[in-house]
Protein backbone atom coordinates (compact mmCIF):
# COMPACT_ATOMS: atom_id res chain seq x y z
CA UNK A 1 0.00 0.00 0.00
CA UNK A 2 2.74 2.69 -1.24
CA UNK A 3 1.48 6.67 -1.14
CA UNK A 4 3.17 7.65 -3.79
CA UNK A 5 3.66 10.78 -6.44
CA UNK A 6 0.22 9.12 -7.95
CA UNK A 7 -1.21 10.86 -4.96
CA UNK A 8 -0.91 14.11 -6.33
CA UNK A 9 -1.04 13.25 -9.76
CA UNK A 10 -4.65 12.30 -9.17
CA UNK A 11 -5.25 15.28 -7.12
CA UNK A 12 -4.75 17.64 -9.97
CA UNK A 13 -6.52 15.34 -12.37
CA UNK A 14 -9.11 15.74 -9.84
CA UNK A 15 -8.89 19.94 -10.06
CA UNK A 16 -8.44 19.57 -13.75
CA UNK A 17 -12.47 17.53 -14.24
CA UNK A 18 -13.69 20.40 -11.67
CA UNK A 19 -12.13 23.16 -13.58
CA UNK A 20 -13.95 21.58 -16.89
CA UNK A 21 -17.17 20.44 -15.26
CA UNK A 22 -17.72 23.76 -13.54
CA UNK A 23 -16.49 25.55 -16.63
CA UNK A 24 -18.13 23.81 -19.46
CA UNK A 25 -20.60 21.25 -17.88
CA UNK A 26 -22.63 22.45 -15.00
CA UNK A 27 -23.15 26.66 -15.70
CA UNK A 28 -24.10 25.19 -19.65
CA UNK A 29 -26.49 22.80 -18.86
CA UNK A 30 -28.33 24.82 -15.14
CA UNK A 31 -28.26 27.80 -18.19
CA UNK A 32 -30.52 25.64 -20.51
CA UNK A 33 -32.64 24.07 -18.14
CA UNK A 34 -33.23 27.47 -16.38
CA UNK A 35 -33.90 28.75 -19.91
CA UNK A 36 -36.50 26.11 -20.92
CA UNK A 37 -37.69 26.29 -17.35
CA UNK A 38 -38.87 29.89 -18.11
CA UNK A 39 -40.32 28.66 -21.81
CA UNK A 40 -42.56 26.35 -19.97
CA UNK A 41 -43.81 28.80 -17.55
CA UNK A 42 -44.30 31.38 -20.00
CA UNK A 43 -45.99 29.42 -22.54
CA UNK A 44 -48.39 28.44 -19.15
CA UNK A 45 -48.62 31.74 -18.38
CA UNK A 46 -49.47 32.54 -22.05
CA UNK A 47 -51.97 29.44 -22.14
CA UNK A 48 -53.70 31.02 -19.12
CA UNK A 49 -53.78 34.61 -20.48
CA UNK A 50 -55.58 33.26 -23.61
CA UNK A 51 -57.63 31.07 -21.85
CA UNK A 52 -58.70 34.55 -19.68
CA UNK A 53 -58.94 36.13 -22.73
CA UNK A 54 -61.40 33.64 -24.63
CA UNK A 55 -63.52 33.70 -21.88
CA UNK A 56 -63.81 37.75 -21.72
CA UNK A 57 -64.49 37.66 -25.31
CA UNK A 58 -67.08 35.11 -24.77
CA UNK A 59 -68.43 37.19 -22.00
CA UNK A 60 -68.31 40.43 -24.69
CA UNK A 61 -70.22 38.61 -27.26
CA UNK A 62 -72.79 37.26 -25.46
CA UNK A 63 -72.98 41.20 -23.88
CA UNK A 64 -73.10 42.19 -27.41
CA UNK A 65 -75.71 39.35 -28.84
CA UNK A 66 -78.14 40.50 -25.86
CA UNK A 67 -77.94 44.34 -26.55
CA UNK A 68 -78.24 43.76 -29.92
CA UNK A 69 -81.31 41.53 -29.20
CA UNK A 70 -82.66 44.21 -26.69
CA UNK A 71 -82.40 46.89 -29.70
CA UNK A 72 -84.13 44.67 -32.32
CA UNK A 73 -87.30 44.12 -29.80
CA UNK A 74 -87.01 47.86 -28.94
CA UNK A 75 -87.09 48.40 -32.83
CA UNK A 76 -89.51 46.06 -33.27
CA UNK A 77 -91.85 47.64 -30.49
CA UNK A 78 -90.93 51.46 -31.76
CA UNK A 79 -92.38 50.16 -35.14
CA UNK A 80 -95.60 48.90 -33.83
CA UNK A 81 -96.05 52.15 -31.65
CA UNK A 82 -95.39 53.98 -34.87
CA UNK A 83 -97.66 51.75 -37.03
CA UNK A 84 -100.46 52.09 -34.30
CA UNK A 85 -100.17 55.41 -33.91
CA UNK A 86 -99.81 56.06 -37.72
CA UNK A 87 -103.53 53.88 -37.80
CA UNK A 88 -104.55 56.28 -35.08
CA UNK A 89 -103.93 59.31 -36.38
CA UNK A 90 -105.01 58.54 -39.84
CA UNK A 91 -108.21 57.39 -38.28
CA UNK A 92 -108.69 60.87 -36.34
CA UNK A 93 -107.89 62.72 -39.54
CA UNK A 94 -110.10 60.41 -41.11
CA UNK A 95 -113.19 61.26 -38.43
CA UNK A 96 -112.03 65.30 -38.69
CA UNK A 97 -112.55 64.98 -42.46
CA UNK A 98 -116.01 63.16 -42.56
CA UNK A 99 -116.92 65.39 -39.93
CA UNK A 100 -116.06 68.27 -42.08
CA UNK A 101 -117.62 66.87 -44.61
CA UNK A 102 -120.61 66.24 -43.38
CA UNK A 103 -120.62 69.75 -41.24
CA UNK A 104 -120.21 71.23 -45.13
CA UNK A 105 -122.98 68.97 -46.48
CA UNK A 106 -125.25 70.17 -43.51
CA UNK A 107 -124.31 73.85 -43.89
CA UNK A 108 -124.78 73.49 -47.55
CA UNK A 109 -128.60 71.49 -46.88
CA UNK A 110 -129.45 74.28 -44.21
CA UNK A 111 -128.12 76.72 -46.97
CA UNK A 112 -130.19 75.46 -49.64
CA UNK A 113 -133.41 74.81 -47.20
CA UNK A 114 -133.10 78.71 -46.61
CA UNK A 115 -132.69 79.88 -50.24
CA UNK A 116 -135.47 77.30 -50.83
CA UNK A 117 -137.61 79.12 -48.07
CA UNK A 118 -136.53 82.30 -49.27
CA UNK A 119 -137.57 81.86 -52.84
CA UNK A 120 -140.73 80.36 -51.47
CA UNK A 121 -140.86 82.97 -49.45
CA UNK A 122 -141.05 85.23 -52.04
CA UNK A 123 -143.04 83.23 -54.13
CA UNK A 124 -145.67 82.94 -51.84
CA UNK A 125 -145.48 87.11 -50.95
CA UNK A 126 -146.28 87.31 -54.84
CA UNK A 127 -148.45 84.37 -54.96
CA UNK A 128 -149.95 86.36 -51.75
CA UNK A 129 -150.12 89.37 -53.87
CA UNK A 130 -151.40 87.43 -57.13
CA UNK A 131 -154.18 85.82 -55.30
CA UNK A 132 -155.48 88.85 -53.89
CA UNK A 133 -155.26 90.77 -57.02
CA UNK A 134 -157.25 88.01 -58.02
CA UNK A 135 -160.07 88.38 -54.81
CA UNK A 136 -159.89 92.00 -55.39
CA UNK A 137 -160.12 92.04 -59.20
CA UNK A 138 -158.07 94.74 -59.14
CA UNK A 139 -154.28 95.20 -59.54
CA UNK A 140 -152.25 95.46 -56.45
CA UNK A 141 -149.45 97.57 -56.87
CA UNK A 142 -146.77 95.82 -55.15
CA UNK A 143 -144.82 99.18 -54.46
CA UNK A 144 -147.94 100.36 -52.12
CA UNK A 145 -148.04 97.87 -50.07
CA UNK A 146 -144.50 96.86 -49.83
CA UNK A 147 -144.36 97.67 -46.24
CA UNK A 148 -147.36 94.92 -45.76
CA UNK A 149 -146.08 92.13 -47.93
CA UNK A 150 -142.54 92.64 -46.14
CA UNK A 151 -144.09 91.61 -43.36
CA UNK A 152 -146.03 88.70 -44.39
CA UNK A 153 -142.62 87.73 -45.66
CA UNK A 154 -140.99 88.39 -42.61
CA UNK A 155 -144.01 85.97 -40.73
CA UNK A 156 -143.72 83.29 -43.01
CA UNK B 1 -4.62 -17.68 -16.41
CA UNK B 2 -2.63 -20.27 -17.64
CA UNK B 3 -0.52 -19.87 -15.35
CA UNK B 4 -2.54 -20.12 -12.60
CA UNK B 5 -1.59 -24.15 -11.79
CA UNK B 6 1.61 -22.85 -10.74
CA UNK B 7 0.91 -20.27 -8.44
CA UNK B 8 0.59 -20.63 -4.81
CA UNK B 9 -2.86 -18.48 -3.97
CA UNK B 10 -0.53 -15.84 -2.10
CA UNK B 11 1.24 -15.60 -5.39
CA UNK B 12 -1.88 -15.13 -7.54
CA UNK B 13 -3.75 -12.62 -5.14
CA UNK B 14 -0.56 -10.21 -4.74
CA UNK B 15 0.28 -10.89 -8.44
CA UNK B 16 -3.84 -9.11 -9.25
CA UNK B 17 -2.94 -7.04 -6.30
CA UNK B 18 0.35 -5.16 -7.65
CA UNK B 19 0.77 -1.95 -9.65
CA UNK B 20 2.00 -0.94 -12.57
CA UNK B 21 4.95 1.48 -10.60
CA UNK B 22 7.48 3.56 -12.47
CA UNK B 23 9.85 5.71 -10.64
CA UNK B 24 10.03 8.89 -11.66
CA UNK B 25 12.92 11.80 -11.79
CA UNK B 26 15.79 8.62 -11.61
CA UNK B 27 14.00 7.54 -8.19
CA UNK B 28 13.07 4.18 -7.25
CA UNK B 29 9.91 2.44 -7.95
CA UNK B 30 9.23 2.00 -4.34
CA UNK B 31 10.39 5.44 -3.24
CA UNK B 32 7.58 8.36 -3.07
CA UNK B 33 8.91 9.53 -6.61
CA UNK B 34 7.11 6.64 -8.57
CA UNK B 35 3.71 6.47 -10.28
CA UNK B 36 1.36 4.11 -10.85
CA UNK B 37 0.57 4.08 -14.61
CA UNK B 38 -2.37 1.50 -14.49
CA UNK B 39 -4.20 3.87 -11.90
CA UNK B 40 -3.33 6.89 -13.68
CA UNK B 41 -4.46 5.86 -17.07
CA UNK B 42 -7.69 4.01 -16.14
CA UNK B 43 -8.75 7.46 -14.66
CA UNK B 44 -7.51 9.18 -17.75
CA UNK B 45 -9.82 6.75 -19.42
CA UNK B 46 -12.68 6.98 -17.28
CA UNK B 47 -12.49 10.87 -17.50
CA UNK B 48 -12.58 11.28 -21.11
CA UNK B 49 -15.35 9.17 -21.45
CA UNK B 50 -17.63 10.57 -18.81
CA UNK B 51 -16.35 13.95 -18.71
CA UNK B 52 -16.05 14.29 -22.86
CA UNK B 53 -20.14 12.90 -22.67
CA UNK B 54 -21.76 15.80 -19.83
CA UNK B 55 -19.09 18.53 -22.75
CA UNK B 56 -20.75 16.96 -25.59
CA UNK B 57 -24.23 17.03 -23.93
CA UNK B 58 -23.52 20.50 -22.50
CA UNK B 59 -22.34 21.84 -25.98
CA UNK B 60 -25.46 19.69 -27.91
CA UNK B 61 -28.06 20.12 -25.21
CA UNK B 62 -31.21 21.93 -26.09
CA UNK B 63 -33.66 23.99 -24.04
CA UNK B 64 -36.26 23.20 -25.86
CA UNK B 65 -37.24 19.55 -26.03
CA UNK B 66 -34.75 16.83 -24.78
CA UNK B 67 -33.57 14.05 -26.14
CA UNK B 68 -33.56 11.09 -23.96
CA UNK B 69 -29.88 11.13 -23.48
CA UNK B 70 -30.56 15.14 -22.33
CA UNK B 71 -33.22 14.28 -19.99
CA UNK B 72 -31.01 11.54 -18.75
CA UNK B 73 -28.47 13.66 -17.93
CA UNK B 74 -30.91 16.35 -16.95
CA UNK B 75 -32.14 13.82 -14.09
CA UNK B 76 -28.65 13.26 -12.45
CA UNK B 77 -27.81 17.12 -12.57
CA UNK B 78 -31.15 17.54 -10.64
CA UNK B 79 -30.60 14.71 -7.99
CA UNK B 80 -26.93 16.15 -7.36
CA UNK B 81 -28.47 19.69 -7.20
CA UNK B 82 -31.31 18.79 -4.83
CA UNK B 83 -28.24 16.91 -2.67
CA UNK B 84 -26.07 20.24 -2.65
CA UNK B 85 -29.21 22.60 -2.14
CA UNK B 86 -30.43 20.32 0.59
CA UNK B 87 -27.20 20.44 2.49
CA UNK B 88 -25.41 23.65 1.36
CA UNK B 89 -26.57 26.99 2.12
CA UNK B 90 -23.68 28.98 1.22
CA UNK B 91 -23.53 31.16 -1.73
CA UNK B 92 -20.62 29.39 -3.66
CA UNK B 93 -21.96 28.45 -7.08
CA UNK B 94 -18.60 25.93 -7.34
CA UNK B 95 -19.75 23.35 -4.56
CA UNK B 96 -22.44 21.87 -7.35
CA UNK B 97 -19.52 20.98 -10.51
CA UNK B 98 -17.59 19.98 -7.32
CA UNK B 99 -20.49 17.50 -6.23
CA UNK B 100 -21.18 16.52 -9.43
CA UNK B 101 -17.23 15.90 -10.61
CA UNK B 102 -16.60 13.36 -7.82
CA UNK B 103 -19.83 11.49 -8.05
CA UNK B 104 -19.09 11.34 -11.71
CA UNK B 105 -15.25 10.15 -11.42
CA UNK B 106 -16.06 7.63 -8.49
CA UNK B 107 -18.52 6.12 -9.52
CA UNK B 108 -16.62 5.63 -13.26
CA UNK B 109 -13.44 4.64 -11.55
CA UNK B 110 -15.62 1.79 -9.36
CA UNK B 111 -17.15 0.58 -12.36
CA UNK B 112 -13.91 -0.51 -13.46
CA UNK B 113 -14.71 -3.01 -10.91
CA UNK B 114 -17.35 -5.20 -13.18
CA UNK B 115 -14.19 -6.28 -15.85
CA UNK B 116 -13.90 -9.31 -14.98
CA UNK B 117 -9.78 -9.55 -13.19
CA UNK B 118 -8.52 -13.33 -15.18
CA UNK B 119 -9.98 -12.19 -18.61
CA UNK B 120 -8.41 -8.28 -17.97
CA UNK B 121 -5.25 -9.05 -16.51
CA UNK B 122 -4.91 -11.95 -19.61
CA UNK B 123 -5.65 -8.91 -21.83
CA UNK B 124 -3.27 -6.53 -20.20
CA UNK B 125 -0.39 -9.26 -20.28
CA UNK B 126 -0.76 -10.44 -23.99
CA UNK B 127 -2.24 -7.42 -25.56
CA UNK B 128 -0.48 -4.58 -23.89
CA UNK B 129 2.56 -6.31 -22.61
CA UNK B 130 1.90 -4.96 -18.95
CA UNK B 131 2.56 -8.02 -16.41
CA UNK B 132 1.11 -6.12 -13.08
CA UNK B 133 -1.92 -3.90 -13.94
CA UNK B 134 -4.99 -3.18 -11.61
CA UNK B 135 -7.78 -1.79 -13.33
CA UNK B 136 -9.76 0.21 -10.19
CA UNK B 137 -8.15 3.21 -9.38
CA UNK B 138 -10.29 3.88 -6.57
CA UNK B 139 -8.92 0.68 -5.30
CA UNK B 140 -5.67 2.38 -5.05
CA UNK B 141 -5.33 4.43 -1.85
CA UNK B 142 -3.57 7.06 -4.10
CA UNK B 143 -6.69 8.10 -5.77
CA UNK B 144 -9.18 8.13 -2.57
CA UNK B 145 -6.35 9.93 -0.75
CA UNK B 146 -5.99 12.46 -3.28
CA UNK B 147 -9.68 13.06 -3.63
CA UNK B 148 -10.33 13.16 0.13
CA UNK B 149 -7.62 15.27 0.27
CA UNK B 150 -8.56 17.44 -2.12
CA UNK B 151 -11.92 18.43 -0.21
CA UNK B 152 -10.21 18.76 2.68
CA UNK B 153 -8.02 21.30 0.88
CA UNK B 154 -11.35 23.04 0.01
CA UNK B 155 -12.53 22.72 3.85
CA UNK B 156 -10.08 24.83 5.05
CA UNK B 157 -9.91 26.99 1.72
CA UNK B 158 -13.93 27.80 2.43
CA UNK B 159 -13.15 27.96 6.23
CA UNK B 160 -10.96 30.46 6.03
CA UNK B 161 -12.95 31.97 2.84
CA UNK B 162 -15.98 32.27 5.20
CA UNK B 163 -14.55 33.38 8.81
CA UNK B 164 -11.25 35.06 7.79
CA UNK B 165 -8.29 33.83 9.07
CA UNK B 166 -8.85 34.94 12.68
CA UNK B 167 -12.42 33.23 12.54
CA UNK B 168 -10.78 30.17 11.77
CA UNK B 169 -7.84 30.19 14.09
CA UNK B 170 -10.27 31.57 16.98
CA UNK B 171 -12.79 28.12 16.03
CA UNK B 172 -9.37 26.23 15.93
CA UNK B 173 -8.67 27.09 19.92
CA UNK B 174 -12.09 27.89 21.14
CA UNK B 175 -14.55 25.19 19.52
CA UNK B 176 -16.27 22.68 20.88
CA UNK B 177 -15.78 23.41 24.72
CA UNK B 178 -15.49 27.19 24.02
CA UNK B 179 -13.19 29.65 25.61
CA UNK B 180 -13.62 31.85 28.94
CA UNK B 181 -11.87 34.16 30.55
CA UNK B 182 -10.75 31.49 33.76
CA UNK B 183 -7.74 30.12 34.91
CA UNK B 184 -8.96 26.89 33.09
CA UNK B 185 -8.67 29.00 30.05
CA UNK B 186 -4.95 26.93 28.53
CA UNK B 187 -6.86 23.66 29.44
CA UNK B 188 -9.92 24.68 27.57
CA UNK B 189 -7.64 25.85 24.61
CA UNK B 190 -5.18 22.72 24.49
CA UNK B 191 -8.66 20.34 24.92
CA UNK B 192 -10.00 22.47 22.12
CA UNK B 193 -7.28 22.09 19.65
CA UNK B 194 -6.86 18.47 20.20
CA UNK B 195 -10.50 17.71 19.35
CA UNK B 196 -9.79 19.88 16.10
CA UNK B 197 -7.17 18.29 15.16
CA UNK B 198 -9.22 14.24 15.56
CA UNK B 199 -11.56 16.02 13.68
CA UNK B 200 -9.35 17.10 10.98
CA UNK B 201 -7.55 14.06 10.85
CA UNK B 202 -10.74 12.16 10.67
CA UNK B 203 -12.42 13.58 8.18
CA UNK B 204 -10.48 12.92 5.46
CA UNK B 205 -9.41 9.13 6.61
CA UNK B 206 -12.78 7.80 6.76
CA UNK B 207 -13.70 9.55 3.92
CA UNK B 208 -11.28 8.05 1.56
CA UNK B 209 -10.31 4.48 3.28
CA UNK B 210 -14.40 4.10 3.33
CA UNK B 211 -14.15 4.08 -0.49
CA UNK B 212 -11.02 2.60 -0.52
CA UNK B 213 -11.96 -0.14 1.58
CA UNK B 214 -14.91 -1.37 0.15
CA UNK B 215 -13.32 -1.48 -3.64
CA UNK B 216 -10.50 -3.30 -2.05
CA UNK B 217 -12.43 -5.79 -0.36
CA UNK B 218 -14.98 -5.97 -3.62
CA UNK B 219 -11.93 -6.79 -5.87
CA UNK B 220 -10.02 -9.56 -3.53
CA UNK B 221 -13.62 -11.03 -3.55
CA UNK B 222 -14.00 -11.27 -7.23
CA UNK B 223 -10.18 -12.57 -6.70
CA UNK B 224 -10.99 -14.71 -3.94
CA UNK B 225 -13.84 -16.52 -6.25
CA UNK B 226 -11.44 -16.76 -9.20
CA UNK B 227 -9.42 -18.94 -6.52
CA UNK B 228 -12.21 -21.03 -5.73
CA UNK B 229 -12.80 -21.55 -9.53
CA UNK B 230 -9.76 -22.72 -10.21
CA UNK B 231 -10.11 -25.40 -7.73
CA UNK B 232 -12.03 -27.63 -9.16
CA UNK B 233 -14.84 -28.13 -11.98
CA UNK B 234 -17.55 -28.19 -9.41
CA UNK B 235 -16.64 -25.33 -7.48
CA UNK B 236 -16.20 -23.70 -10.80
CA UNK B 237 -19.85 -23.64 -11.10
CA UNK B 238 -20.47 -22.32 -7.58
CA UNK B 239 -17.90 -19.62 -7.77
CA UNK B 240 -19.44 -18.47 -11.33
CA UNK B 241 -23.03 -18.17 -9.31
CA UNK B 242 -21.07 -16.65 -6.41
CA UNK B 243 -19.27 -14.81 -8.84
CA UNK B 244 -22.69 -13.56 -10.71
CA UNK B 245 -23.79 -12.81 -6.96
CA UNK B 246 -21.26 -10.62 -6.10
CA UNK B 247 -21.09 -8.44 -9.36
CA UNK B 248 -24.83 -7.72 -8.87
CA UNK B 249 -24.70 -6.76 -5.52
CA UNK B 250 -21.54 -4.65 -6.30
CA UNK B 251 -23.67 -2.63 -8.71
CA UNK B 252 -24.72 -1.08 -5.58
CA UNK B 253 -22.15 -0.67 -3.80
CA UNK B 254 -20.37 1.39 -6.75
CA UNK B 255 -23.26 3.32 -6.85
CA UNK B 256 -23.85 3.39 -2.99
CA UNK B 257 -20.40 4.52 -2.74
CA UNK B 258 -20.10 7.13 -5.38
CA UNK B 259 -23.31 8.75 -3.82
CA UNK B 260 -21.67 9.01 -0.16
CA UNK B 261 -18.11 9.88 -1.21
CA UNK B 262 -20.19 12.87 -2.73
CA UNK B 263 -22.66 13.53 -0.28
CA UNK B 264 -19.64 13.65 2.55
CA UNK B 265 -17.65 16.16 0.14
CA UNK B 266 -20.86 18.24 0.08
CA UNK B 267 -21.33 17.46 3.58
CA UNK B 268 -17.77 18.21 4.76
CA UNK B 269 -17.64 21.25 2.63
CA UNK B 270 -20.81 23.11 4.44
CA UNK B 271 -19.57 22.43 7.95
CA UNK B 272 -16.79 24.52 7.13
CA UNK B 273 -18.97 27.38 5.97
CA UNK B 274 -20.59 27.28 9.96
CA UNK B 275 -19.92 29.38 12.75
CA UNK B 276 -19.29 27.67 16.09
Amino acid sequence: MNINFTLVMQAIAFFVFIVLTAKYVWPIMAAKIDARQKMIADGLAAAERGRSELANAEKQTAAVIAEAKAKAQEIVAQGEKFRADTVEAAKREAKVEADRIVAAAKAEIEQEVARAKESLRTQVSTLAVAGAGKILQREVDPQAHAALLREIQGQL
Amino acid sequence: MAEVTELTPSEYISHHLTFDTVGIFGHDATSFWAINVDTLVMTVIAAVISFGFLMWMAKKATSGVPSKTQAFVEHWLAVIDDSVRGIYHGDSKLVAPIALTAFVLVFMLNCFDFLPVDIMSWIYANVFHAHYWRSVPTADINTTFALALSVFGMMIYYSIKVKGLGGWGHELISAPFGLRAHWSAPLLIIANVLFQIIEYVSKPLSHSLRLFGNLYAGEIIFMLLGMLAAAAAGWAVVAGILHVLWALFHILIVLLQAYIFMMLSIVYISMAHEHH
